[in-house]
């Protein structure tokens, strides 16, 4: 018998985890919210990370393990980060055969340019739209092999929850088509979800909306363990919208762009003069820490709100026009000023999850046969993500989790094709009936008034700086949201089209993810990466270096901890204000 | 509707802004048209009021309605969903700013492609498209086999431009020649013939993606009316890749005949 996979999202890790399945000459079934060309991996802008040291500067494999490690505050595993920066410089090679427009060098080699948190240009980049020229690149692959029948796409449909069997193996998924609400059920031996970040958590972000976490989400409910949910990404830059927070690429600063503020009526770069040694470079939660001391406790934003400059007026235009005209565009046409011109104003917002599912070294949660890759897993960035890191974080997890999955498939005694039916058949009756019962609510709360809500006190009290009693505060809101969720009315729409109901599984989903988030978050007493708590200002090694393991429980998140594996590089002090001292690689 | 409704009625404000919106449950349903009053906000997009009716959805003579349907996901122009007719043009609904369009707004879904509901219409014929011409470079595998060949800067700089397609379809409904009655493919996918062939790689594989645009649907059927190149929100040089595509086939077809 033929095994079957199942990948769940169509982003880059879902897809490069398809193309190494099909490969092999496996058959999987895709599942994706939106066509795959729609993830959210295009609005990744600034580029992918890669040891290339094509500039000679003397970059290597290690000082750029070493960067990720020191940038993630020392909180992620060592060996699977060693391992996924080894294989940087290689999956380069692979997205450039694929045909990905990488920039050029005079000489037509792959040129890099710098991102934070490095002192060398290793990140590779094609314009500021990388992301979205390398998922072009996989969905083509991915195109190919659903032609030779290898791969059959199912885009709209929505994940809903995996079906277990007796021995709690994850033997497929519920879905649920988006255009007609039909639910049904997908027998598979193994599943990997690739299904992103959660920024909607947030109400607003620079995440796409398809980024609740719902899926994480489902699976954490159904006994899969949910790890770091308290690290949050806030990325320093992006312009402020009511819809949206629009990313503004790191690469605008790697690319010479300075950031700063009026100080006595003079232009101050509070960054270059904080962190002498990395400047405008400095990583993501360090930068977005200063932009908020600076707005916040020094009130020297730009017109007193919590905008800063980021001022690329100095630049060669021909430059800009090379490298950046997709994210100038972009502030272009939302914000109508031309940053050619006049400085931008942005400001930080949340961006990205460091925490996720629990993977083991082979991508398989606490569930058998249940595969994560990409950001809807915990494993690669520690407590704060380094710029460039995510793409190659997201293509690696795809390239083991899908061989993985595959093995795993192999090995089982029984195929899912000789379990009884009644198993999947059970599963779908269940979430059909879930969604008949959503149907008939018809209650007062308008589940994207309650998201909204959420979304307001998240901002407020679980991003860039945290202290207890308001995390406190945030769970007994959550609490009550939950309340309020079974009062909320979905109207009379018809089933065909309906937006509204999925939107409020989702949400549903987006408040028990939440609580592992913010109640991570109050257990945490210490600050590291992007966790920063100013009643508990330092890094606490003794207490606090392990990772956060959530359970669900129905009375809520139950946590424990885990040492954290560092068989390669021991912990020091992570500043960026002098130079980070050279380690030794110590080959064991 | 019921007449004793006009002491509902909402009157506009001058800080309202009108919305008139085409409406169906799909194939099989009537259309009509449904007007919105929105309270502006500055910066406001057509998919921030878009949301605001989701939250609260109430038409403007104060009736309870249902929510409308519509696509969005990255809301910055780069995946495509939120493509609309805005006040008569296709264009993305989230860089469309209110500031900028002349009121009442008018949204409409595409025409060109089967309407799901609302503003939602199924634009999988674009996908399907991409596999007809087989887009992609055929690769020996993904283990490791070192770098793809060298590109010259100049090269890259103007496939850059069409890798930035993120079939949205806005050219397709631009176009006098994608109708109901012409099986034309349409311009995306041949400017993404363009990319695959401009590649050294994806050039060995460039007479099956010729042959695929020469048939009923292909390459010779487009018009020249140029519309595409004006309307793509991505500025490609959709015409210029049609000029090059079909400098192609004519050569590979003259090429083919003299082989015989």
């Amino acid at each position: 018998m033929a095994e079957k996979i199942i990948i769940v999202g169509g982003g880059l890790a879902g897809l490069m985890a398809a193309i190494k399945i099909a490969e092999s000459g496996a058959k999987v079934d895709l599942f994706s919210m939106v066509p795959c060309k729609r993830s959210h991996s295009v609005c990744a802008q600034g580029g992918i990370n890669a040891a290339v040291n094509t500039k000679g500067e003397g970059d290597s494999t290690w000082e750029h393990f070493d960067d990720t490690i020191y940038g993630g505050d020392f909180l992620a595993n060592q060996t699977p980060v060693r391992s996924m920066i080894e294989a940087a410089p290689k999956i380069i090679d692979l997205m450039d055969r694929m045909g990905v427009t990488f920039n050029r060098t005079p000489e037509g080699f792959i040129d890099v340019r710098r991102l934070g948190g490095a002192k060398y240009s290793r990140t590779v980049f094609a314009g500021a739209t990388t992301g979205q020229q390398l998922i072009y690149a996989l969905d083509d692959q991915v195109r190919r092999y659903e032609d030779e029948g290898l791969v059959s796409r199912y885009e709209e449909w929505e994940f809903i929850s995996i079906v277990q069997d007796d021995e709690e193996r994850c033997r497929g998924i519920v879905v649920q088509d988006l255009k007609s609400l039909e639910v049904k059920v997908f027998p598979a031996d193994a599943v990997i979800l690739a299904t992103g970040g959660l920024g909607m958590i947030f109400g607003r972000s620079t995440n796409s909306t398809i980024n609740t976490g719902f899926a994480q989400s489902s699976v954490y409910q159904q006994g899969a363990i949910y790890a770091n949910g308290e690290f949050i990404q806030i990325h320093p830059s992006a312009i402020p919208g009511r819809d949206k927070l629009r990313l503004m690429s790191e690469s605008i600063r790697g690319d010479g762009g300075r950031v700063w503020v009026y100080k006595d009526g003079k232009p101050w770069y509070f960054l270059e003069e904080w962190y002498p040694a990395y400047g405008n470079m400095v990583p993501r939660d360090i930068a977005t820490r200063a932009i908020f001391k600076v707005c916040v406790d020094m009130k020297l934003g730009v017109d007193k709100e919590n905008k800063v400059y980021l001022d690329i007026s100095h630049l060669d235009p021909q430059d800009i026009k090379r490298k950046l005209s997709g994210v100038v565009d972009i502030y272009e046409k939302f914000v109508g000023v031309d940053p050619r011109k006049v400085p931008m104003q942005t400001f930080p917002a949340v961006h990205y999850s460091m925490g996720g599912l629990w993977v083991d070294y082979n991508q398989m949660t606490n569930i058998s046969g249940l595969f994560a890759a990409g950001e809807c897993e915990y494993q690669y960035h520690g407590a704060n993500r380094l710029g460039g890191n995510s793409l190659v974080a997201a293509m690696y997890a795809g390239m083991v989790a899908g061989p993985k999955a595959l093995e795993y498939a192999k090995g089982l005694p029984r195929s899912s094709a000789e379990l009884s039916s009644t198993l999947f058949e059970t599963a779908r009756r269940k979430e059909e009936e879930k969604t008949e019962e959503i149907f008939n609510r018809q209650g007062k709360e308008n589940p994207y008034q309650l998201h909204q809500e959420l979304g307001e006190w998240m901002l407020e009290n679980v991003t860039v700086v945290r202290y207890n009693d308001r995390l406190w505060a945030t769970d007994e809101k959550i609490l009550e949201l939950q309340e309020r969720f079974h009062k909320i009315g979905v109207g009379n729409s018809p089933k065909c089209g309906n937006q509204i109901v999925p939107f409020t599984r989702r949400l549903w989903g987006m408040l028990s993810l939440s609580r592992v988030i913010t109640l991570g978050a109050l257990h945490r007493n210490e600050s590291r990466g992007a966790h920063y708590k100013p009643e508990y200002p330092e890094r606490d090694d003794e207490n606090w270096l392990k990772t956060t393991k959530a359970e669900y429980t129905p009375d809520g998140p139950r946590f424990s901890y885990e040492p954290v594996e560092m068989s390669f590089i021991k912990p020091r002090q992570r500043r960026y204000d002098v130079a980070k001292e050279v380690t030794m690689q110590n080959v064991k | 509707m019921s007449n004793d409704k006009s002491s509902s009625i909402i009157k506009p404000t001058s800080k309202d802004v009108t919305f008139i919106i085409k409406r169906s449950n799909g194939p099989g349903f009537s259309s009509y048209w449904e007007e919105f009053q929105i309270p502006y906000y500055p910066n406001m997009n057509v998919v921030g009021a878009l949301m605001e009716i989701q939250k609260n959805p109430v038409n403007g003579k104060g009736e309870q309605t249902t929510p409308v349907t519509w696509e969005c996901n990255c809301l910055e122009e780069v995946c495509g969903a939120c493509t609309m007719i805005i006040n008569g043009k296709a264009r993305q609904a989230c860089s469309a700013l209110v500031d900028k369009l002349t009121q009442p707004i008018r949204l409409a879904p595409l025409t060109k492609f089967p309407l799901v509901k609302d503003l939602v219409v199924d634009r999988r014929v674009m996908f399907d498209n991409l596999r007809k011409v087989k887009a992609w470079i055929k690769i020996d595998g993904t283990y490791d086999m070192g770098p793809g060949p060298k590109i010259p800067p100049q090269v890259q700089e103007y496939t850059y431009e069409l890798s930035k397609c993120m079939t949205c379809g806005t050219c397709a409904e631009s176009c006098p020649n994608v109708n109901e009655k012409s099986k034309f493919i349409g311009p995306a996918a041949i400017a993404q013939v363009d990319l695959v062939n401009s590649h050294p790689t994806g050039a060995l594989m460039k007479e099956e993606r010729l042959e695929a645009l020469m048939g009923e649907g292909g390459i010779a059927e487009c018009g020249n009316a140029q519309n595409c190149a004006k309307a793509c929100p991505k500025g490609i040089p959709l015409t210029r890749s049609i000029a090059r595509v079909n400098r192609q086939t004519s050569v590979y077809g003259i090429r083919s005949w003299l082989n015989r």
